[in-house]
């Protein structure tokens, strides 16, 4: 191992600000799960407390689990999130197979369109997007949401997996063309599984926002059997008065979900990156 | 029976021509080395060969049949490439059992033709092992391993011993000749060390920026090259060339001398003077210079030869090449 990286004071150094930056991080997500188990009146007295005898109290949970279908929107949310994540990553990479990997006339303007919308947000389609809905009847559906996100999601994915995909060695794909490995078979065999990395960096970057998207759901799909987690947990948050208990313990089993699809996420990451450092 | 014919084929990626007008026939049986420079279409003209890349124009017959519209799993042939290419998530075994599964051959025939290349080239204890855990000098070998299984009717290898070290690339490169004659297949070998061409060929095909110089034997190319270009590429050190007028006053052609034809003759009439001396052992490498052209002598035997001294070469005069200005043989 490299010298610099045993030197006790650089590790000590390291791990230190690392600390750091995770305490500065996680301070708010804690303070959120500390008051979510806390009375009101306790929430407001003493916000950085922890919840004791006197002032804990399940309250916000038991709201939010009586109130509307709560278990639906969080149903709701994840169908959306994974399955928008899952055609991202689909036609992502397919798309940037094709850029990368085949020449055809046009290829490079293709390569710059597919790329435009990570330069211009999604959003200021709305009303277009509102339309097209309405005339296809997918309006208050889940498909709705799932298309939108796919399409948001499509362009910077397209961009990082084709960058990816260029660097697989041409000899590898070449070796399984005369092994008698279909396209496809290369594409799903051969290359997906080398830019694993880049495809859980591209999840990654696309989860949170879907997941905490309030915009779309609000305007395309805001009936209450298609009502997301982020747009559930609105009716807590009024114009006069919030029920914090609520919002706060809302929010808390919000986080959950997401986490674990991280964790997935996260350790395809690392052994990616670890097995390309020993190749 | 002819293993390959190339007939008239041309290869342009855009604007630029690539492969111009090859014509070559490799016979059953017979190794085949492509030489050239780097960049002159060895790779490319392979890779038209195994169907990776559409030839513009022209033919390509591999065991007699038109192939250019074949896929590559289709037409009898195996590749090893520079880089070894092993898929690096599968173990040995399997990426030498790929192909064959590729071609639904039973469980039974994979077993036997694994065992037996594996057996060939010493692999048998490491069948389980991943290719990030073995060595260059291995991960070459399960390559080969992985053409031989398949038992191709040719064998397409691209420049496949340049990422080893000297010592390995001597053996593998005999390795290879041992596999050509126990297989007795047809064989393609592409390089642009001429060594390896000299060694390894029953018949050498030079190529310079994508045209075929001159085909032939070993022998053939070294003691009868068409032009200036074949004759400076094959041998090492290569041939030296000087313009005519330094031995006949007046005369415009260039004339090409071997080293290894070149010696100490006190008549000589080519005065140089020597710039560095490779003492070898079995022989010595004097780099001298006459009227500004470099000259290499290589002579038999141990000379005590110092830097700055002038030394009288001569040749026979039946060794000399005479070259006109477009650098053909005259
Ligand atoms: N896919 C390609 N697109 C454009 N030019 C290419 C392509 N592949 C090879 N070439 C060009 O063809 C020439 C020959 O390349 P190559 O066959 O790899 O040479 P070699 O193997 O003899 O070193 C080079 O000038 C290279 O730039
Ligand atoms: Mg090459």
């Amino acid at each position: 191992m490299n010298k610099a990286r045993t030197n006790p004071f650089n590790n000590i150094a390291m791990h230190g600000a690392l600390i750091l930056y995770t305490l500065i991080a996680l301070f708010p997500v804690f303070v959120i799960l500390i008051n979510s188990f806390k009375t009101r009146k306790a929430i407001f007295r003493e916000p950085l407390a922890l919840p004791d005898a006197d002032s804990f109290s399940l309250i916000g949970y038991q709201t939010v689990l009586k109130q509307g279908d709560f278990f639906l929107y969080f149903q709701n949310s994840l169908i959306v999130t994974v399955a928008s994540l899952f055609f991202v990553l689909l036609f992502g990479a397919m798309a940037a197979f094709a850029l990368a990997e085949y020449r055809f006339k046009g290829n490079t303007l293709m390569g710059l369109y597919l790329a435009l919308g990570i330069m211009i947000p999604i959003r200021i389609g709305t009303v277009a997007i509102l339309e097209m809905m309405v005339a296809t009847g997918l309006v208050n559906t889940l498909w709705a949401l799932i298309l939108v996100y796919t399409a948001q999601g499509l362009p910077l994915a397209v961009f990082i997996l084709s960058e990816f995909m260029r660097q697989v060695s041409d000899d590898l794909k070449n070796a399984a063309r005369v092994d008698g490995l279909s396209e496809y078979a290369i594409f799903f065999r051969l290359v997906l599984p080398l830019v694993r990395p880049a495809m859980a960096t591209v999840a990654v970057f696309n989860m949170i926002p879907i997941w905490n998207d309030l915009w779309f759901p609000l305007i395309l799909a805001p009936a209450e059997e298609t009502k997301t987690l982020t747009l559930g947990s609105q009716v807590f948050i009024g114009q006069f008065v919030t029920d914090w208990n609520a919002v706060l313990s809302a929010l808390s089993m919000a986080i959950l979900p997401v986490l674990v699809l991280y964790v997935i996420f996260s350790r395809q990451l690392i052994r990616g990156l670890t097995s390309g450092a020993v190749k | 029976m002819t293993a390959l014919t190339l007939t008239n084929v041309n290869k342009s990626f855009g604007e630029v021509h690539v492969l111009k007008d090859i014509n070559i026939e490799v016979e059953e049986g017979e190794f085949v080395v492509f030489v050239g420079p780097s960049g002159c279409g060895k790779s490319t003209l392979l890779r038209v060969i195994a169907g990776l890349e559409d030839a513009t124009s022209g033919e390509v017959h591999i065991g007699g049949d038109l192939v250019n519209n074949t896929p590559p799993s289709k037409r009898g042939i195996a590749m090893v490439f520079q880089s070894y290419a092993l898929y690096p998530h599968l173990n040995v075994f399997k990426n030498m059992s790929l192909a064959l599964k590729q071609e639904k051959q039973s469980k039974a025939v994979i077993n036997e033709r694994v065992a037996k290349a594996s057996k060939m080239l010493n692999l048998e204890d490491y069948l389980e092992r991943y290719p990030s855990e073995l060595s260059g000098g291995q991960r070459q070998r399960v390559a080969i391993g992985r053409a031989i299984v398949r038992e191709p009717k040719l064998f397409l290898f691209d420049e496949p011993l340049s990422n080893l070290d000297a010592a390995l690339r001597m053996n593998t490169r005999l390795e290879i000749a041992n596999l050509h004659d126990t297989l007795a297949a047809s064989m393609i070998y592409v390089t642009h060390d001429q060594t390896e061409a000299m060694t390894l060929a029953d018949k050498i095909v030079v190529l310079r920026d994508g045209r075929v110089e001159q085909i032939g034997s070993p022998m053939e190319l070294y003691n009868n090259p068409v032009n200036q270009f074949v004759a400076g590429f094959l041998g090492s050190p290569a041939m030296n060339f000087m313009p005519a007028g330094f031995v006949s006053e007046g005369d415009p052609r260039t004339i090409g001398v071997r080293p290894e034809d070149l010696r100490l003759q006190d008549d000589g009439g080519l005065s140089a003077t020597v710039q560095h001396v490779e003492h070898l052992g079995g022989d010595t490498n004097v780099i001298a210079e006459a009227k500004g052209t470099q000259i290499t002598a290589r002579l038999f035997g141990q000379h005590a030869i110092n830097q700055g001294q002038t030394v009288t070469l001569g040749y026979a005069p039946e060794r000399a090449y005479y070259f006109d200005k477009e650098g053909h043989r005259v």
